[in-house]
């Protein structure tokens, strides 16, 4: 049987890398692709706590369900942003969209 | 070592190569098309966990819609301006930040004694997709959050379609 620590292990390697992808990456849709790992990885923790500690509850499945819900707001919204600024600047990367730099 | 530990094992090695993989591609095709087979992983350990559902809506929502998007837009996006280095210039610290976050947590998770708890017996005749939809509509569960993610959801349709929106000729 596996124990709990192995998907613990996965999900907070995968939520690591999602950070360096969303802290290290210059186009803006990739830095999307990383804020999607790290919501995969919550995801993961959240089946596998229901699984080890209350498989009685469905809680879980409803909190997995709902980030579901807000991953899919988040892309379609973070995605018309990005086309709506390579429409005006000509460019995704994010650090030369600084138009609003202080 | 059974067969779950090397299901699992296996799809462990898989999510986090394609996630590697993903981060570091240059080209974002590619990017896009290693973030579906860490999806699709992802999918595999819901079905390891006994989330057959959530395993249907995992390939359905994020492989069938969300991956597809972004497709669409690094297809809608190529410029000739981003074919320079896939990185910003300040991905050492960000190396330095991830690695020293996946170090604290893995020290943390090892500290916690309840780690090393098996999976108890699961009665697989439930049906918990239905027991899912109850909970999401009644007034006991959680029919709050799901009218909010329902509200969420239409005001991030019709905000993309305002953002996203040609602009109109003279303004």
């Amino acid at each position: 049987m596996i124990p709990l620590s192995w998907y613990l292990v996965l999900a907070a390697l995968l939520f690591c890398i999602g950070l360096y992808g969303v802290l290290a990456r210059k186009n803006a849709v990739a830095i999307l692709m990383g804020v999607e790992l790290m919501l995969n990885a919550v995801n993961i923790n959240l089946v596998a706590f229901w699984r080890y500690f209350t498989p009685d509850l469905i809680a879980a499945h409803a909190f997995v369900v709902i980030v579901f819900a807000i991953a899919a707001a988040e892309v379609a919204v973070g995605l018309a942003l990005v086309i709506s600024i390579y429409r005006r600047r000509k460019t995704v990367a994010a650090d030369e969209i600084n138009l609003m730099k202080w | 070592m059974t067969a779950m530990q090397g299901v699992f094992l296996f799809t462990a090695g898989l999510i986090l190569w394609a996630a590697f993989m993903m981060v570091t591609r240059q080209n974002l095709v590619h990017a896009a098309f290693y973030l579906i087979l860490a999806l699709f992983g992802v999918s595999i350990i819901f079905v390891l966990l006994d989330a057959g559902f959530l395993a249907v809506v995992q390939v359905l929502v994020y492989i069938g819609a969300i991956s597809i998007i972004m497709i669409f837009a690094v297809m809608l996006t190529r410029g000739d301006v981003i074919e320079e280095a896939p990185v910003n210039k300040n991905y050492g610290w960000a190396l330095v930040l991830a690695a020293l976050f996946a170090f604290g947590l893995i020290i943390l998770i090892g500290q916690w004694p309840a780690v090393a708890s098996l999976a108890g017996e699961i009665d697989t005749s439930r049906d918990l997709a239905a027991e899912l939809g109850v909970a999401l509509v009644s007034p006991e569960g959680f029919v709050i959050p799901f009218e909010v993610a329902s509200v969420l959801l239409l005001a991030a349709l019709v905000g993309a379609l305002m953002v996203a929106r040609p602009q109109k000729k003279g303004k």
